[in-house]
């Protein structure tokens, strides 16, 4: 499968911005005011929905603005489905 | 009931705290359109996740006529929302239409079919002149909710202040409802600087029968729930009428007098269905009878 980047989300309060770049390596960069407090629950979660994809080499990028796991999720989904649509 | 930007977590996540009976999650004129698919998807995810409470949860999809409408129903059947809201039902074919998708949906995920219902939404002059037929095309239609803002461009007139322009149209759509045992509800106010307006429009449509009003801001819920609330006076005689009828009937009485007045059926029915509304507001006839 090939992808290309992509981005879902915003840098809104309570939302997150997911950016995907191709790679021939998964890499995590996480970003967000509270200091990485949930950087490693954040990163599992990213693990287990790019397995679910298919995926797993990416450089994925969060800018997370205090969003909930849900917005978390469905922002990745979209940023791989959009990353995917573009191929 | 409270229409909230289905793009917006900041909104959705805090949708069960604004006092609303009811939220209207939009995917339709409320989201970009680039940004459809992920308000799809963050609307599913708040669906499995939240807790809404007592809150009823609504999601407004894209219409039949858009490339959205499959793939929304596709994503958001399974999330179970009470309803969904379709917009521009123009003939009972379209609530039909969208009836059979459902059904494929919630069969595919093991769901009963007719769990999720259906709130149709009529904003063009044709969709009101089938009003009654859409209301019973499906027992999914749960409700009508008339859409103001665009039977007024489908008319050629301007939304007025006063609102004279949608007086057919809100008879129509209650008189629809009721017919078909449904709910009738009413358009939006768009002027949030403005409660003085929303507060005698709100007064207007339960006047004329309907039985809900939709929000765009936080700030309207209390306004309308005011028109809505009934007044503690007629409350307290609608508890001495149900009562007495309640007594002459256990006395085998056909006739009653309350406050000096002769009481006969319709009234006894107006009074239930008053008091039904007041105890959903927390009011007690018995206390202050």
């Amino acid at each position: 499968m090939r992808y290309e980047a992509a981005q879902a989300g915003t840098l809104e309060s309570s939302d997150c911005l997911v950016t995907l770049a191709p790679s021939g390596d998964f890499s995590f960069e996480y970003r967000s005011g509270n200091g990485g407090l949930f950087a490693e629950r954040t990163e599992a979660m990213v693990r287990e929905i790019l397995e679910r994809y298919g995926t797993p080499c990416l450089r994925v990028q969060i800018s997370d603005q205090g969003a909930l796991e849900a917005t978390l999720r469905a922002r990745l989904e979209i940023a791989l489905e959009r990353a995917l649509r573009k191929e | 009931m409270l229409y909230m930007p289905g793009n917006s977590p900041g909104m959705l996540q805090h949708a069960p705290v604004f006092g609303a009976d009811s939220v209207l999650l939009d995917l339709e004129d409320a989201v970009a359109v680039a940004e459809k698919d992920a308000a799809r998807r963050l609307v599913a995810h708040f669906l499995r996740v939240l807790d809404f409470g007592r809150v009823e949860v609504t999601v407004r999809i894209n219409g039949a006529d858009t490339p959205y409408f499959e793939t929304d129903l596709e994503e958001i059947i399974p999330a179970r929302p009470s309803a969904v809201r379709l917009p521009k039902c123009q003939s009972p074919g379209d609530v039909l239409r969208a009836d059979a998708l459902m059904t494929a949906i919630e069969e595919r995920h093991g769901m009963e079919a007719g769990t999720v219902g259906i709130h149709a939404m009529l904003e063009t002059a044709r969709g009101l002149e089938h009003a009654f037929e859409i209301a019973t095309a499906s027992p999914r239609v749960k409700a009508l909710t008339l859409g103001g803002q665009d039977l007024t461009a489908d008319l050629g007139v301007q939304k007025t202040r006063e609102g004279w322009e949608l007086f057919y149209a809100r008879g129509r759509v209650v008189m629809a409802a009721r017919a078909a045992g449904i709910a009738a509800f009413d358009t939006v106010w768009t002027d949030v600087d403005d409660p003085e307006g929303l507060a005698a429009e709100a007064k207007q449509i339960v006047e004329m029968g309907f039985t809900g009003k939709a929000a765009i801001h936080p700030s309207q819920i209390p306004v309308i729930h005011e028109a809505f609330r009934p007044d503690p006076r007629e409350f307290r005689r609608a508890w001495r009428i149900v009562t007495a009828a309640e007594e002459a009937e256990r006395q085998g009485k056909g006739v009653l007098l309350v406050d000096g007045r002769m009481v006969d059926g319709p009234i006894v029915v107006r009074a239930q269905r008053l008091l039904d509304l007041g105890v959903l507001y927390g009011m007690k006839g018995d206390e202050t009878a």
